[in-house]
């Protein structure tokens, strides 16, 4: 009995209220609130819920308030699954900005998919992927981690490569991709160290030690890494303990930001690098406006990050395309996405394109003594690629939902081969 | 050697010819190469740059690598800034010190030059820097030489190494001219002189010498066996059919490592490639020419249908290659056959064949020895790991140990411990005195906490053991998410003090962080300290009473709710100091704990129950076995920690009772 | 007195098969797609899944409850069905989507070009291409059925048969099935296990052959399937119980020395209710996961079956609807305080909000049950009730 009562409950507390006004736009909030990814994913609905709040001061979109609705999916996978659909129907938001980790995009997925939502997902990832319902304002593997070991090979004249990673999709299939283009590019596979460690993995000691010792043969080694969250603190600390100077052996991260060095002691990973398309440090008023207003916010020793700008991106652009499109429907605002342009915090334009994916400039910084980064190269605008060029299985793939209206079109044999996404 | 030549000449010419405004013309056109700087375009520029005074252009080039120099964005010139106030700052010229102007921040910009533009400027700036008065100069530039040793540099060596006069500096230079001896040398005897004074040396920078003397070329092929014999073969390759990775890769891996290997697809295409034999046609191409011959629905007059099958498509495929006079289709069996008539060889690059071989041995003497410390090193990791098990663990010894406890909010007492530790360096910025301070804090607070828990949830469940690890579970919730709710999810850094860091360097494959030293010296003494209450002191002694027969005990006036609580609150202190130790060297999360506890309870378990020598057995057990497995497998420690508990679980199978298990009345559970 | 006792739990069992039956029948005639659209669908899949969720409880409360056996380790079995149901749903969804794409392809296809498009797809998110050998019989509905009921049966076999043989018991036993589910989770952890690493099995929601119909009216078919499961567990597990086998069970929980003493196997006694109460929440899990919709190792790490027990402690071990009361409650609420819906408490000086502090009430919950109502919930109820008469 006392379950009926609960339940009964429960679902007239999910009922809600109608209101007799204009109705206010709902923006879902799908972040982890708790577990383990709470540590970067907090600071994405912190951000979100400023942008709607100064979107609302100056009055809203289309004359209607904007309503955030926060769920806590609690770094548990299947629950984005169960929260997007709780969101999409219960809540009945017009579009959810969230996700952190790739297993909790492809959980919440097939919900976006078969409800047709709309998520605005923020973060840096493997790509292959190209969903109707989903827009990637984060960089895809030509955005970030090409450029990257571009730079490494051009610059840095690095001729061995330890590709660090933890054991997931992203790192598994960015070094896939990434010890292609290196044979392609004519580094023989022996001289491609590739490690795969747990979450938050806190032993470096050895695997350490044997990227040191890479360098016996006098090729200059460079690490790779797409260490995910905590493990990086060990990783980094393990580095300095070795001695391990960034001119001797650099490392690239792909996944370390502002966020996660303000949990470190930087002095000795000074020198080392990052790639991302956005860094605190960078120089336009835009940014300085939006630094200044994020630590009105949250405190003065509060950073900024990538994906933070990849949500100041995705909200602008969201806002931009419901004014042209006169609605919340999701499929007029994904017409009215196609092409929309806003500034980036770094200076230039962010272009929507008809792949989902965004243009954006590719930045590469080094880590300064104060946890900021100094941007030592800045490309023009890349665009974002759905499908690598650099695996055989994939480059004959393309999206574009604008003219083909699919996200995964072959071109050798010009058929769709699937309207929604592998999951 | 015209470079060189350039060098003598700008060494010589005092500041005469090439005046300051010229090099000051000079960058002016060549500003867009300093402000958009790539280690492939610096080259260049760096050559050109030698013409021009060595004083400024070294003071330039110094101040370009430290990162000192802005450009004005309207004009490209190139300036230094200083600050006036908030708003507006000086301009000023490189060489005169003069302010040129006021400007505001977005009106300038800073040069950034990466690191590998750094280096090569490094490398120019030994020119001018290793002959100078200035011994700090003198040390720059050896140390830029220690990256990278160009040719022209052996000339540079040889003259530095008669000049020297400082003698640490001198040893320095003479292991650099040696290297460049074996590298661009052109008289063999004294190359063979120099591998023989190396053969001793196992540093990392000789072996990364010889091993350059052992580069090879690429893969090359040829028909005529006697081709080989006037050449400095460095190995000749067997083609062999690879099959396809599959599932068990991690097992595989885990007996033996890959060597390197030709696929016979590979061999063909360099086969190919050097005009041996004719292009090979692919299942996929072959596809795709029946695809091209397709005629209502038939191919050579056989229904398309059939075609689902590789076996079906060659043969239809091999007589349409008769007919149209294409090359048939070969399966990697016959292309075997195609390719025995081959010879698959890599050369070295030195042409010298005594010397290659010299260079051989030396390695491989130098890589025996090598060898020995690998181990050691393997050795001092498991050492460590036990050592940090050993503390996670510790705490349990006694609470699960020796009064059977079941607590599962162990972890979270360590997590405490990290989070005392972390909330005092708050406070007190001086690292060491602030560990001084969090040790016996850390000890005070999960102490009054572990007698709180005892006093208000484990006392009532001391007679189901069961019970007691759901309660202490949900304590062990609560307690993580109140973290959190205090401390924020973000991880917090404990800092070690500033003599912890770094590490002890025995050669370039052995180090040992002090962090983990300090560690290991931790346990030992956390040992000593435990296993001296447990056995020489009264509150040891009732301890192990109580324990052992509460009943008898209390007739000997030993009060057991007393010395339960005092006991269950030192295992939970000593939890909370292992914490602060652990929190040194890996990150401070709410999650702390929890990473440690099933881990813990597996030591305890395998090395027995009771016995705090038990514990120090089952660390030691655990750390060592998992390095050992990680030494087999080192691209996962995922499969290494498996492979762990699996052994764990057999292994108590059949030592129910751990390592080292008590005897008699004591080792009577329940 | 004993007689009493027996028949008020075989009126109770009763009454509470109806009432699950009932509730099951109400919450169709309030859903979407059969009903009058009162509940949602999101939410018929979270009264699913808490269903499925109990059906593992009363497994726990089986094998800790009546034969005290404390388990720490039964949610692998629980994951392991899920895998194995989730490999056929992945494969065969996969198959489809890419037969249809090879349709336009001018050769018909062969056996390995198919193998291989499909192991593209399935395991290209997780940078590999080839389908790994244990997906052998993946295209076979049938053979991954019965692998639901094999493998968690064999692994808890194989468990149960080396602790029990060597005597293992109590907390040992507890830590020892703790480390089991570890090692599971973490060899599936790796990519090279051939699961899909920390990704798992995902999309299972879409059920092949059944693309016709919407979810909201899968989520109903699913409830039907966990409510029946559920019923026929609970049926299963009560004749266990209620036979003589049953008493044996309870005797071996009360003191296994005396039974041993009276010349009764108790090692096949305990192996026997291991393995069925393995198979039982391996078949639950199977269930489960096509309606959560994603199963990765971290569902099957330690603490998911710690929570097992503790619904079991805080419904009331030892009575199997108290299993289920615990499961369904706790389950519900978390879903409930964690989803953002309730209201916060503001006390003035501090705002309560339940994302942060709804776990340290739990766990302080846990705490209370355990010390003060040995019964659980169940217990308290008993305790009114007797009270009321």
């Amino acid at each position: 009995m006392r379950l009926l009562i609960t339940i009964l409950f429960l679902c007239f507390s999910s009922l809600g209220f109608a209101d007799g006004h204009k109705k206010p736009i709902k923006i879902g909030i799908l972040h982890s609130l708790s577990g383990t990814m709470a540590i970067s994913e907090t600071t994405l609905k912190d951000t979100m819920l400023m942008l709607i709040e100064q979107q609302n001061k100056k009055g809203g979109i289309l004359g209607r308030k904007i309503e955030p609705v926060v769920v806590d999916p609690a770094s548990n996978w299947p629950l984005f699954a169960e929260k997007a659909r709780e969101l999409l129907t219960v809540q009945k938001v017009d579009v959810l900005f969230g996700c952190w980790t790739s297993v909790s995009r492809k959980s919440a997925l097939p919900v976006l998919e078969e409800l047709n939502g709309l998520l605005f997902y923020p973060v840096q990832y493997e790509g292959e992927e190209s969903s109707k319902n989903v827009f990637y304002t984060g960089a895809s593997p030509n955005q970030q981690a090409i450029p990257a070991t571009d730079y490494y090979l051009e610059e840095l004249d690095v001729k061995k490569f330890a590709l660090l990673g933890t054991d997931y999709v992203y790192p598994r299939t960015t070094n896939k991709i990434l010890k292609q283009y290196l044979i392609d590019k004519g580094i023989p596979e022996s001289d491609i160290f590739v490690n795969y460690t747990p979450f938050g993995h806190s032993d470096w000691s050895k695997i350490v030690s044997d990227v040191v010792s890479l360098g016996a043969d006098g090729k200059k080694v460079g690490v790779i890494s797409t260490i995910n969250g905590d493990a990086n603190i060990g990783f980094y600390k393990e580095l300095a303990a070795a001695g391990v100077k960034a001119d001797d052996i650099p490392v690239v991260a792909f996944s370390v930001g502002e966020e996660e060095l303000s949990g470190l002691d930087t002095t000795n990973l000074v020198g080392h690098l990052a790639a991302w398309n956005y860094f605190q440090s960078a120089e336009s008023d835009l940014n300085s406006s939006f630094i200044k207003a994020w630590k009105a916010k949250m405190g003065n020793k509060r950073v900024t990050n990538d994906p933070m700008e990849a949500h100041v991106i995705g909200f602008n652009m969201y806002v931009k395309a419901v004014e042209k499109a006169g609605t919340t429907g999701v499929d007029a605002v994904r017409k009215a996405m196609y092409g929309i342009k806003v500034p980036n915090l770094t200076g230039g334009t962010a272009e929507m394109l008809p792949n989902h994916h965004l243009s954006k400039p590719v930045l590469i910084g080094e880590i300064l003594e104060n946890g900021q980064f100094d941007i030592i190269s800045q490309t023009k605008e890349v665009p974002g690629d759905a499908w690598t060029d650099h695996l055989p299985e994939s480059a004959v793939l393309k999206s574009d939902w604008k003219s083909l209206g699919c996200g995964m079109y072959n071109t050798k044999t010009n058929t769709c081969i699937q309207l929604k996404s592998n999951y | 050697m015209k470079y060189l030549l350039i060098i003598l000449f700008s060494l010589l010419s005092f500041n005469s010819a090439f005046s300051e405004e010229n090099f000051n013309n000079f960058l002016f056109k060549n500003s867009k190469l300093i402000i958009n700087s790539s280690s492939k375009t610096v080259g260049t520029f760096l050559e050109k740059i030698n013409v021009y005074d060595q004083n400024t252009v070294s003071r330039f080039l110094n101040l370009w690598k430290n990162k000192k120099l802005f450009y004005i964005k309207e004009t490209k010139k190139i300036v230094l800034i200083s600050k006036f106030d908030n708003k507006t700052y000086y301009a000023i010229d490189i060489f005169s010190n003069a302010k040129i102007g006021k400007m505001r921040k977005k009106d300038f910009k800073k040069i950034k030059p990466n690191s590998g533009v750094r280096a090569k400027i490094s490398s120019a700036l030994v020119n001018f820097q290793i002959f100078s008065n200035d011994t700090n100069k003198r040390i720059n530039s050896i140390n830029a030489l220690e990256k990278k040793i160009l040719p022209e540099h052996l000339k540079l060596l040889r003259k530095a190494f008669l000049l020297e006069e400082d003698d640490r500096l001198k040893i320095k230079i003479k292991k650099l001219l040696q290297f460049a001896i074996l590298q661009h040398g052109a008289d063999d005897n004294e190359r063979i002189n120099v591998l023989n004074e190396l053969k001793t040396n196992i540093s990392l920078e000789v072996r990364a010498v010889l091993s350059k003397l052992l580069r090879t070329s690429e893969i090359k092929v040829t028909k005529n066996i006697e081709d080989l014999n006037n050449l400095n073969i460095a190995q000749i390759i067997k083609p062999e059919v690879i099959s396809k990775k599959q599932f068990g890769e991690a097992i595989k891996s885990f007996f033996y490592k890959e060597k390197l290997k030709l696929s016979v697809i590979d061999a063909y295409k360099i086969a190919q490639k050097n005009g041996f034999l004719d292009k090979r046609v692919s299942l996929n191409e072959l596809k795709l020419i029946l695809e091209n011959n397709i005629v209502d629905n038939k191919i050579l007059g056989i229904d398309i249908k059939e075609f689902n099958k590789n076996s079906k498509r060659i043969e239809v495929y091999n007589k349409l290659a008769k007919i149209k006079n294409l090359n048939i289709y070969r399966d990697e069996t016959e292309l075997l056959n195609d390719l025995k008539q081959l010879h698959f060889y890599k050369v070295y690059i030195e042409k010298n064949k005594y010397i290659t071989n010299k260079t051989k041995q030396v390695l491989d003497s130098i890589n025996f020895k090598v060898k020995f410390y690998k181990y050691l090193d393997l050795f001092i990791d498991g050492l460590s790991l036990s050592s940090i098990y050993f503390l996670g663990a510790i705490g349990l010894a006694i609470t699960f140990g020796v009064m059977r406890v079941i607590n599962m909010a162990h972890g979270e007492f360590i997590m405490m411990g990290a989070y005392t530790g972390y909330v005092v360096q708050l406070y007190i910025t001086n690292h060491t005195l602030s560990l001084i301070i969090a040790f016996p804090l850390a000890f005070i607070i999960t102490f009054i906490a572990g007698v709180i828990m005892e006093r208000l949830v484990i006392k009532h469940l001391y007679k189901n053991p069961l019970d007691t690890l759901l309660a202490t579970f949900g304590i062990s919730i609560a307690l993580q998410q109140l973290a959190k709710n205090i401390f924020g999810t973000q991880a917090r850094p404990l800092t070690s003090p500033y003599w912890l860091d770094g590490s002890l360097i025995v050669n370039d494959d052995l180090s040992i962080s002090y962090i983990r030293i300090a560690i290991f010296v931790l346990g030992v003494l956390f040992f000593l300290i435990l296993l001296f209450v447990m056995k020489k002191t009264r509150f040891g002694l009732e301890t192990r009473s109580v324990t052992q027969n509460p009943v008898m005990a209390s007739n000997m006036g030993v009060n057991p709710e007393k010395i339960n609580m005092l006991t269950f609150g030192f295992g939970s202190g000593i939890a909370g100091v292992a914490g602060v130790a652990i929190g040194l060297f890996s990150k401070v999360t709410s999650e702390l704990g929890s990473e440690y506890i099933v881990q813990s309870f597996m030591t305890v378990v395998v090395g027995g129950v009771g016995s705090i020598w038990g514990t120090l057995a089952g660390a030691s057990l655990i750390g060592f076995l998992q390095k050992f497995i990680e030494w087999f497998n080192p691209s996962n420690t995922l499969a290494a920690q498996t492979y762990m508990i699996i052994f764990i679980i057999l292994f108590i199978q059949f030592r129910p009772k751990g390592l080292i298990a008590l005897k008699g009345r004591a080792a009577n559970d329940n | 007195m004993i007689t009493d006792i027996n028949k008020s739990v075989k009126k109770h069992s009763l009454i509470f098969l109806i009432t699950i039956f009932l509730f099951t029948l109400l919450i169709t005639f309030l859903s979407e797609p059969f009903g009058i659209n009162f509940i949602s669908t999101s939410f018929v899949k979270v009264l699913g899944k808490t269903l499925c969720l109990c059906i593992a409880a009363i497994a726990m409360d089986v094998v800790w409850g009546y034969c005290g056996i404390l388990s720490l380790g039964h949610f692998a079995f629980f994951g392991l069905g899920g895998y194995m149901i989730g490999m056929w749903l992945m494969y065969e969804r996969t198959s489809i989507i890419v037969l249809n794409s090879l349709d336009g392809s001018q050769l018909p296809f062969t056996e390995i070009e198919l193998q291989e498009a499909i192991g593209n797809q399935i395991f290209g998110v997780v940078g590999g291409t080839e389908i790994p050998l244990i997906w052998t019989f993946a295209d076979n509905l049938y053979f991954q059925i019965i692998f639901v009921i094999l493998i968690p049966g064999l692994l808890a076999f194989i468990f149960g048969w080396l602790a029990f043989r060597s005597r293992v018991t109590g907390v040992y036993l507890s830590i020892l099935t703790q480390a089991m589910t570890l090692a599971l989770s973490l060899y599936l952890f790796q990519n090279d296990s051939g699961l899909r690493g920390n990704n798992g099995l995902s999309g299972l929601q879409n059920i092949p052959h059944l693309e016709n119909l919407s979810q909201s009216t899968i989520s109903i078919l699913f409830l039907w399937l966990s409510s029946i499961g559920l019923i026929f567990s609970f049926v299963i597990f009560n004749y266990i119980i209620q036979s003589k086998f049953g008493s044996v069970i309870t005797a071996i929980r009360d003191n296994e020395t005396r039974l041993r003493f009276f010349g009764y196997n108790v090692e096949i006694y305990k192996l026997f209710i291991f393995v069925i109460t393995a198979i039982i929440t391996g078949l639950a899990g199977a269930i489960y996961y096509p309606q959560a919709g994603i199963i990765n190792p971290a569902e099957i790490a330690p603490i998911a079956s710690i929570y097992l027990a503790v619904w079991v402690a805080i419904g009331g071990r030892g009575k199997l609807y108290g299993a289920i009361l615990g499961a369904a409650s706790v389950s519900l609420l978390s879903s409930w305080f964690t989803g953002g819906n309730a209201p916060n408490i503001p006390l003035g000086f501090f705002t309560i909000e339940w994302v942060n502090w709804w776990t340290v009430f739990l766990g302080i919950g846990f705490v209370a049950i355990t010390i003060f109502s040995k019964g659980g919930l169940i217990g308290m109820l008993n305790t009114l009730l007797v009270k009321i008469k």
